[in-house]
């Protein structure tokens, strides 16, 4: 099988990944589509940031393979992972933007990395990025004098600097305001589709992800509890599915943390 | 019993462990050193943070501990009238043993436990996730300049100790307390050797630079990515670098002058 030839970006299989007994991620398969924008949703600590490392390979699985534009990430060499890197924009939920760096440095850091390009061209690219997200005017700041979103957009711009074929969004709406967030679901529709991206959102506002993303895969309890485009989810039957579309407090995906029977624990014994 | 025996397994599995990823980083982030382009002016911006914005704080500790060993010197020897004699001591004292050994605990304060800081900082807000996924590794961008600026600025530094604690015994010595000017400094020339003890402290300072620069980075690499992480990382680099720069001390001056 020709794995590059194939209409699925990333293909992720049988993926097993536990931190010490806590087992993340059990047998999971997900297949991220070329030129599309993919959500994956879930409750909060359920690994969402850790799919996303997996896929970087910040993190190594157990076992399964995840598959990159044909390159299996866990068995890639050091160095071959550095260059599949620098394929692939990830947006921070922090940023993650360099502070001892501006503005414009931060936006030019990975192209004076990874390109022998002059000055006057690496000038002209940070511009037309930062010209992107609206921030041409904010390239002389210091990281630590812009607000949340403004960060977020310039770490956005960092992202495709490179002009990546994928772009990794970890958490891109929490604690924005709206019309912050509103700027940023547009922005990242409209860079996906101008420049030809594969996106991957992850998120936990469900009205947010279900706008812009053309599939969705609802994760929780270490499995993929439901997959498929937005309007599908809001009619299904799966009760998962429809507590975390609802945003409803309990139900299958419980409201306790795993823990003991709750009379055992007040009566019994303390040693 | 038995649980005492696994207790003690697990501590020492566990300090093997931190030997095992410390040496790791160490050997990573040293193996390739990045082009001169690149690599070069991240250098130059690390000797000055750490190197010369430490000179303060050595060069006014070397005054007052060379000022204190002249006097503390001239009130012993006068005794035996041999007030002469305080050039060579204080030289000797500083050279062989307080320059390297004080100018690495004041480093270890002072750039050590920034050094720890500042990467668990990039660490705790995915500056260092951040640049890997950019395809740079930190170990080459952010660990490898710190560590190599460590080793180069902490000899210098010491020998700027030792320099200064002469003038400042001097100053006690001569312009104080009376000693004659000539056999201060004719002394010292007919006591101090080169090749045995000014050699031997260099080699001092230059592996006490290497010790407390990787146990810094180290502990700022390591550390977790919580503020009390951070704090922990800081507290640990300024305790352990000082334990270790006072044992490593005793074995290289048992080694060094310890042949009677």
């Amino acid at each position: 099988m020709n794995l590059a030839a194939s209409d699925n970006y990333i293909e992720i299989r049988n993926l097993r990944f536990s931190r010490g007994d806590r087992v993340i991620y059990d047998d999971i398969n997900l297949d991220i589509p070329r030129g599309k924008v993919t959500a994956i949703m879930g409750p909060s600590g359920t690994g969402k940031t850790t799919l996303l490392k997996l896929i970087g390979g910040q993190l190594c699985p157990d076992r399964g393979a995840i598959i990159v534009d044909g390159e299996n990430i866990p068995e890639l060499s050091r160095s071959e992972l550095f260059n599949a890197r620098s394929k692939m924009g990830m947006l921070f939920q922090s940023g993650a933007l360099f502070t001892d760096l501006t503005v414009f440095d931060n936006v030019a850091f990975p192209l004076r990395v990874h390109t022998k390009l002059s000055e006057v061209m690496i000038r002209d690219l940070v511009l037309m990025k930062l010209h992107a997200v609206g921030l041409r005017g904010a390239r002389g700041l210091m990281p630590n004098e812009l607000s949340g979103g403004m960060a977020r957009r310039v770490a956005l711009a960092r992202a495709i600097a490179l002009d990546p074929k994928i772009v990794m969004y970890d958490e891109p709406f929490t604690g924005q305001d709206p019309i912050a967030m509103g700027v940023l679901v547009q922005l990242i529709r409209l860079i996906n589709d101008a420049l030809g991206l594969t996106s991957i959102v992850v998120s936990h506002d469900v009205q947010e992800a279900a706008s812009i993303a053309d599939y969705i895969y609802i994760v929780a309890n270490a499995r993929v509890i439901g997959q498929g485009a937005p309007q599908e989810l809001m009619r299904s039957q799966s009760p998962m599915v429809q507590q975390f579309m609802q945003g409803m407090p309990d139900g299958p995906v419980p409201f306790h943390f795993p823990v003991q029977n709750y009379q055992d624990d007040l009566l019994g014994d303390l040693s | 019993m038995i649980s005492f025996f696994r207790r003690l397994g697990q501590t020492g599995l566990s300090i093997l462990e931190v030997f095992g990823r410390s040496g790791l980083i160490l050997v990573q982030s040293l193996i390739v050193w990045p082009s001169i382009r690149g690599g070069v002016p991240l250098l130059i911006q690390q000797l000055y943070s750490i190197g010369v914005l430490s000179l303060v704080i050595v060069v006014v500790s070397g005054l007052f501990i060379g000022m204190v060993l002249g006097l503390q010197g001239y009130t012993i020897l006068v005794a035996y009238g041999s007030e002469s004699a305080i050039g060579q001591m204080v030289a000797l004292t500083l050279v062989r043993e307080l320059g390297p050994v004080v100018t690495g605990l004041l480093f270890a304060g002072r750039a050590g436990s920034a050094l720890a800081a500042e990467i668990g900082l990039m660490k705790a807000t995915e500056q260092l996730s951040g640049m890997e996924m950019i395809g740079v590794d930190p170990l080459h961008r952010i660990v490898a300049p710190r560590l190599l600026a460590g080793f180069i600025s902490l000899p210098l530094l010491a020998m700027i100790f030792s320099a200064v604690g002469v003038w400042g015994g001097y100053l006690v010595g001569v312009d104080w307390l009376g000693v004659y000017e000539g056999s201060y400094w004719g002394n010292m020339q007919d006591a101090v050797s080169f090749s045995d003890d000014v050699v031997n402290g260099i080699i001092k300072s230059v592996v006490f630079g290497f010790v407390v620069s990787w146990i810094a980075v180290f502990q700022g690499y390591d550390c977790m990515p919580t503020s009390e992480g951070i704090g922990q990382a800081t507290t640990k680099t300024v305790v352990y670098s000082s334990l270790a720069v006072l044992g490593v001390d005793f074995i290289l001056t048992a080694v060094m002058f310890g042949s009677f």
